[in-house]
C-alpha cells in the first residue's frame, strides 16, 4: 500500500484514513507492507509492516531510466547486489514482508495484457514528470497565506530560506489544501521541529554503501514533484525486491508510484481517491495534478472512492468507466471517538461553530450569511469561525459589513486539545462545504455529542443519518436548521443521543472487510 | 359459519409545506395545497375511483352475498369535497348498497387517546356526525387510528355508545387464542373486539407482488383455498387492510384489481363462507372470552406498537406541545376562531409523527416510502415552526377575545 503520510506525522485526514483502513485490513486477515515517503520509526504501524522510502537503498541511475531498469529486472528478478533494503530500517521492515496479501509461490507472474497497458501510462507519467521537474514552487497543499504562516511558525526553530519566502509570496492560483484537514491538522504540524532535526540528521542523498538513499520531507509543500517523483522510483525499487499480490495507492502523489509499481511486478492496482483536484481547486485545476491523476486512473484496475459524491466527480471529470468504480467509505477509529471532553461554557449564549479551512471550498461565506439570517431573529447566538485559510480577510470584512461584528468571533488555528474543547464548547456544527469528497468533522463533532448540520454536497452526508443536511447554497434552509435547533430541544437531544451511538457504530473493521472484497475481485482467493 | 369480514381505510392526512422558521408570525399557509391536491387526485384515479367501481360490481354480480366495511378518516373526506367529489359519491352509492358499513374513527386521524381524552371524545362525534350526514348511517362500530386499541381504550368507545372496536390480531395478546373469535377488553361491560387477521390480510396488502415470497403470485383460488381450510370452529377473518393497497401500494399491473374481481365468488363457492360487516358478526355472534389489552396495541411494524409515531424524543416532544395547545385551540374555536381549532386538528393527524420516525432499520424504508420529507429531521422542524406559529395566533385570539377588539388587538396584529 502506498500513502503520502502516516500518523502520528501528520495526522490529516488522508494519514488518519490510511491507519485506519490498515487497521481495518488487518482485522479482516489481509496483510499489508505500506510504503510512505518517510518513516521516522514511531507510526502507529504495529498491525502491518511500514516501509519509509528514505530507508530504502537504491542503485544509481538517471530517474528517467526506471522503466527500462525495470524491464531488465524482469529478466533476472534474482540478480540485486546493490538493491536490496538497509536491513536495520528502524520501522522493523523485514525483506520478505509481501505489500498486501499473503505472499505467495510464483509471484512474479504477469499478465502480458496488463504491463502492455502500464509500458504506455507509465511513458506518460514521466511525460508528466518532466513538465513538473520545471515548475518547483508549485504547493499543491498549500496556499500562499498558509505558507506565510508556516514560515512564520518555523522561524524561531530554524532559519527560513529567503528564496522560498520570496517564492511563497508569489500569488498562487490554487488555494487549495487537503479538504479533510481541520486547522488542527495542517500541514505544517509536519514540519515542526523534530522532523526539521531528522532532515538534519540525514542529508539528502547520503552515500551509504553500494547504494543511494533519497531522503524525503514526507510533508507538502515546496519540492513535492521532485519528491513524488523520487517516491516513485523508490517504490519501483520496493516492488522489484517484495512479494505481493495487488497494489493500492493513495491519492494522486502516489499515483506514479502505483503505476511504476505495477509496471515493475505485474500485479493489478487499486487507486483510492481521497479528493481530487476538482475538490481541492473547484474550477482552476492544476493541469498537470490532473494529468497525474488522469493517467493513473486510466492505467488502474480498480479505483476506490470515499463517498458516490466522489464517484460522481471521477465519473463526470476524469471519464472514468463506472464499472471501475467502488465506493467504501471512511470510518472513525475508536480512539478518534475516544477523547470525550467536558468543557465548562463561559458565555450564556448558545454557540454554532465552523472548524475547517477557511477557503471556498468549505463554504465559510454561506456560513456568515445564515449568520445574518439567524441573528435577524435570534440575537442571542454566537457564532464562531475556526481555522485559516485564504478567504479568512474577506469572511472578517463580510461579517463586519453585515453588522455582526458581535455576534461571530474568529478563532484562527485551533490545535490538539483546544481544537476538542472547541467542539465541547459549540451549540451546533455546522460543515457548509460547496465540495467535500467525505469530511471527517462532523463525526469528530458528533462523537462529542454536538448536533451537526451538512451539507448535501459532502461525501459523509451519505452515510449520516442523525445529522441535519441541506443544500450548501441555501442560506435560508441553513439559517432555519440553526434556529429550529436552538429552539427546539426534543431535536437537538435526539440528534446528540442519537448521533453519537451512530458514530460508534462506524467501525474501519467493516470498511477492512468491503476493502478485502475489492481485492478479492481482483485476486481470487 | 366463518364470515369474512373486509374492511378497508380511507386516509389522507393535510401534509405540511416547508414551512420554515422565517414564515413564522408571517404566514398561515401551513399545508402544502398543490401537493395534497395532486396526491389525492392520483389516489383516486388509481385506487378510490376504479376500486369502488369494482366493489359496486361485486355486490350486485353476488346479489347483495358481498359485503364490506369502510373507514374514511375526517381529513380524507374533507379532500374529497375539496378535490374530488365524484370520489364521495361513489362512496354514497356504496353506502346506499345497503351491503357496506361505514366505521367511527377520530375526524382527524389522530392519536388523541393517547394524549387527551376529551379532544379524543370530540374527534370521535365530530367523524361520526359527519357519517351520518354524509352516508346516512349510525356507526355502531369504532376503528382507532392506526388500530390503536387497548381495555382502556376500548373503556372510551363502550362508553360513547359502540357496541365494537377494531383490534390488531397481535401474537402478544392472543398467545395461543384465536384471532377468528369475539373477545371482550378486560374492564368492559359491553363493547366487544374483532381482531385483525395479520397473516391472511398483510398476504395481500404487504406481499401480494412480492416475487420473493414462496407464495408468488398469490391467485384468488389459492387465498380461497386458505380460508376454506380454516377449521369450522373458526367465526370470522378480519381481513383489516389500507384502501390504498388497491391501485396504490399494489400497482394495477400487479394483477391486484383482478384479485379482487375473482376473489369474492371463489369465497362464496364453499357454502360454509360468507361475507359480513362487523357490526353484521356483533349482531349474530357472542363474545367468547375476555382479552387483557393493557398497552396499546397497533396495526404497524414489527413491534405493534406506538413507536413508530411516539417512540423517539422528537416524536414525543412535538406530540405534547401539540396537546398543550388543545384548551387554547378550542377556546379560540368558542371565541369565533372556529378556523385556528380546525388548524390545530389537522396537526393531530398521526401522519404528522409517523414522518418524524428514525427507525430506519427494517421497518424504516417503509416510513421512508410514505413522507414527503427528506429526513424525520426535517418532518420535525416543519412541524414546530408551524406549531410556534399557531401558537402566537391562538395567544392573539385569546387577547384579542380578552379586549373585545379593542387597541389591544390592534398592536398585537
Amino acid at each position: 500500500m502506498l500513502g503520502w503520510e502516516f500518523p502520528p506525522h501528520i495526522s490529516g485526514g488522508l494519514g488518519t484514513a490510511c491507519l485506519g483502513l490498515t487497521r481495518g485490513l488487518a482485522s479482516a486477515g489481509v496483510n499489508v507492507l505500506f510504503v510512505v515517503p518517510r518513516a521516522l520509526g514511531d507510526e502507529e504501524a504495529e498491525h502491518m509492516e511500514l516501509i519509509g522510502a528514505n530507508r530504502v537503498r537504491m542503485r544509481r541511475r538517471a530517474p528517467g531510466r526506471a522503466r527500462s531498469v525495470a524491464a531488465q529486472e524482469r529478466a533476472a528478478p534474482a540478480a540485486e547486489p546493490g538493491g536490496g533494503r538497509e536491513p536495520a530500517a528502524p520501522a522493523g521492515a523485514s525483506s520478505e514482508a509481501p505489500l498486501v496479501w499473503p505472499p505467495e509461490e510464483g509471484a512474479a507472474e504477469r499478465i502480458p495484457g496488463a504491463l502492455a497497458a502500464t509500458g504506455t501510462a507509465g511513458r506518460e507519467v514521466e511525460r508528466i514528470f518532466e513538465e513538473l521537474a520545471l515548475d518547483s514552487a508549485l504547493r499543491p497543499y498549500l496556499d500562499a497565506a498558509g505558507y506565510r504562516e508556516v514560515l512564520r511558525e518555523l522561524a524561531p526553530v530554524k532559519g527560513e530560506p529567503e528564496p522560498e519566502r520570496a517564492r511563497a509570496r508569489r500569488p498562487e492560483p490554487r488555494p487549495e489544501r487537503r479538504p479533510e484537514q481541520g486547522p488542527e491538522r495542517e500541514p505544517q504540524l509536519a514540519l515542526g521541529p523534530e522532523i526539521e532535526q531528522g532532515v538534519e540528521e540525514e542529508p539528502e542523498g547520503k552515500e551509504d554503501g553500494g547504494g543511494e538513499r533519497f531522503e524525503f520531507a514526507g510533508a507538502y509543500g515546496e519540492g513535492l514533484y521532485q519528491e513524488v517523483r523520487r517516491y516513485a522510483e523508490v517504490v519501483a525499487e520496493v516492488a522489484r525486491n517484495e512479494t505481493f499480490d495487488l497494489i493500492h495507492a493513495h491519492d494522486w502523489m502516489t499515483y506514479a508510484a502505483g503505476i511504476a509499481a505495477r509496471e515493475v511486478s505485474g500485479k493489478p492496482l487499486v487507486l483510492h481517491l481521497h479528493a481530487s483536484e476538482y475538490d481541492r481547486s473547484g474550477e482552476n485545476v492544476n493541469e498537470r495534478v490532473r494529468a497525474l491523476e488522469q493517467a493513473g486512473f486510466d492505467a488502474a484496475d480498480l479505483v476506490v472512492c470515499v463517498s458516490h459524491y466522489t464517484a460522481g466527480v471521477l465519473r463526470r471529470r476524469y471519464r472514468m468507466d463506472p464499472s471501475r468504480i467502488r465506493v467504501v467509505h471512511n470510518a472513525v477509529s475508536q480512539q478518534e471517538q475516544a477523547g470525550i471532553v467536558h468543557e465548562q461554557k463561559a458565555i450564556d449564549e448558545p454557540i454554532v461553530l465552523f472548524l475547517g479551512r477557511v477557503t471556498f471550498q468549505k463554504g465559510p461565506d454561506y456560513f456568515i450569511d445564515a449568520a445574518r439570517r439567524v441573528v435577524d431573529v435570534e440575537p442571542r447566538v454566537k457564532f464562531v469561525m475556526s481555522g485559516s485559510g485564504d478567504m479568512l480577510g474577506d469572511m472578517i470584512e463580510r461579517a463586519a459589513r453585515q453588522g455582526l461584528a458581535r455576534h461571530i468571533h474568529f478563532t484562527g488555528f485551533l490545535r490538539g486539545r483546544d481544537v476538542e474543547r472547541m467542539y465541547a464548547m459549540a451549540d451546533i456544527y455546522v460543515m457548509p462545504s460547496v465540495s467535500e469528497p467525505f469530511g471527517i468533522s462532523p463525526l469528530e463533532a458528533m462523537a462529542l455529542d454536538v448536533p451537526v448540520i451538512v451539507s448535501r454536497q459532502s461525501g459523509v452526508s451519505e452515510i449520516l443519518v442523525n445529522a441535519l443536511k441541506v443544500d450548501f447554497w441555501d442560506v435560508e434552509g441553513l439559517a432555519d436548521k440553526i434556529l429550529a435547533l436552538l429552539r427546539y430541544g426534543p431535536l437537538r437531544r435526539q440528534l446528540s443521543e442519537e448521533g453519537r451511538e451512530e458514530v460508534r457504530r462506524m467501525r474501519w473493521e467493516r470498511r477492512g472487510v468491503l476493502m478485502r472484497d475489492v481485492y478479492r475481485e481482483l485476486v481470487p482467493a | 359459519m366463518t364470515s369474512i369480514v373486509f374492511y378497508f381505510q380511507v386516509h389522507q392526512p393535510f401534509r405540511l409545506r416547508r414551512y420554515t422558521f422565517f414564515d413564522i408570525g408571517r404566514s398561515d399557509a401551513y399545508f402544502d395545497g398543490t401537493e395534497n391536491e395532486r396526491i389525492l387526485r392520483r389516489v383516486a384515479e388509481k385506487c378510490y375511483l376504479p376500486m369502488n367501481a369494482l366493489l359496486q360490481r361485486q355486490i350486485v354480480r353476488t346479489r347483495g352475498r358481498f359485503r364490506c366495511a369502510f373507514s374514511i378518516s375526517g381529513t380524507a373526506l374533507e379532500q374529497m369535497q375539496r378535490w374530488a367529489p365524484e370520489v364521495l359519491d361513489s362512496f354514497r352509492r356504496l353506502a346506499d348498497t345497503g351491503c357496506v358499513e361505514f366505521l367511527a374513527e377520530t375526524s382527524h386521524h389522530s392519536l388523541a387517546c393517547m394524549a387527551d381524552e376529551d379532544e379524543f371524545r370530540r374527534q370521535v362525534e365530530r367523524q361520526r356526525d359527519r357519517i351520518r350526514e354524509l352516508f346516512g348511517q349510525e356507526p355502531r362500530v369504532f376503528r382507532n387510528t392506526e388500530l390503536v386499541c387497548s381495555n382502556r381504550i376500548a373503556r372510551l368507545a363502550e362508553e360513547m355508545g359502540f357496541d365494537g372496536i377494531l383490534g390488531e390480531g397481535a401474537d402478544q395478546l392472543l398467545g395461543w387464542r384465536s384471532t377468528h373469535r369475539v373477545y371482550r377488553p378486560e374492564g368492559c361491560e359491553r363493547i366487544a373486539l374483532l381482531l385483525r387477521s395479520y397473516r391472511l390480510s398483510d398476504d395481500i396488502a404487504f406481499r401480494f407482488s412480492n416475487k420473493q415470497w414462496s407464495e408468488w403470485p398469490l391467485t384468488a383460488e389459492k387465498f380461497a383455498s386458505w380460508l376454506h381450510a380454516l377449521p369450522p370452529h373458526e367465526t370470522f377473518v378480519g381481513l383489516f387492510m389500507d384502501y390504498e393497497t388497491f391501485g396504490e401500494h399494489q400497482w394495477r399491473d400487479t394483477g391486484v384489481f383482478s384479485f379482487m374481481e375473482e376473489l369474492p365468488e371463489r369465497i362464496l363457492a364453499h357454502p360454509r363462507f360468507d361475507f359480513r360487516t362487523p357490526g353484521q358478526i356483533l349482531a349474530v355472534q357472542d363474545v367468547v372470552a375476555r382479552l387483557d389489552v393493557p398497552h396499546p396495541v397497533s396495526w404497524a411494524d414489527a413491534e405493534r406498537d406506538l413507536t413508530a409515531w411516539l417512540g423517539n424524543h422528537m416524536q414525543r416532544g412535538a406530540h405534547d406541545a401539540l396537546y398543550a395547545l388543545a384548551p387554547d385551540a378550542r377556546r379560540a374555536a368558542e371565541a369565533g376562531s372556529p378556523e385556528l381549532c380546525e388548524m390545530w386538528r389537522k396537526l393531530t393527524t398521526s401522519d404528522h409523527f409517523y414522518y418524524m420516525c428514525i427507525k430506519w432499520f427494517s421497518d424504516g424504508d417503509v416510513h421512508k416510502y410514505f413522507s414527503p420529507y427528506t429526513s424525520p429531521h426535517d418532518a420535525y422542524i416543519a412541524f414546530m415552526n408551524v406549531l410556534d406559529d399557531l401558537a402566537r395566533r391562538l395567544a392573539r385570539a385569546a387577547r384579542t377575545q380578552g379586549t373585545q377588539g379593542t387597541q389591544g388587538a390592534g398592536r398585537t396584529g
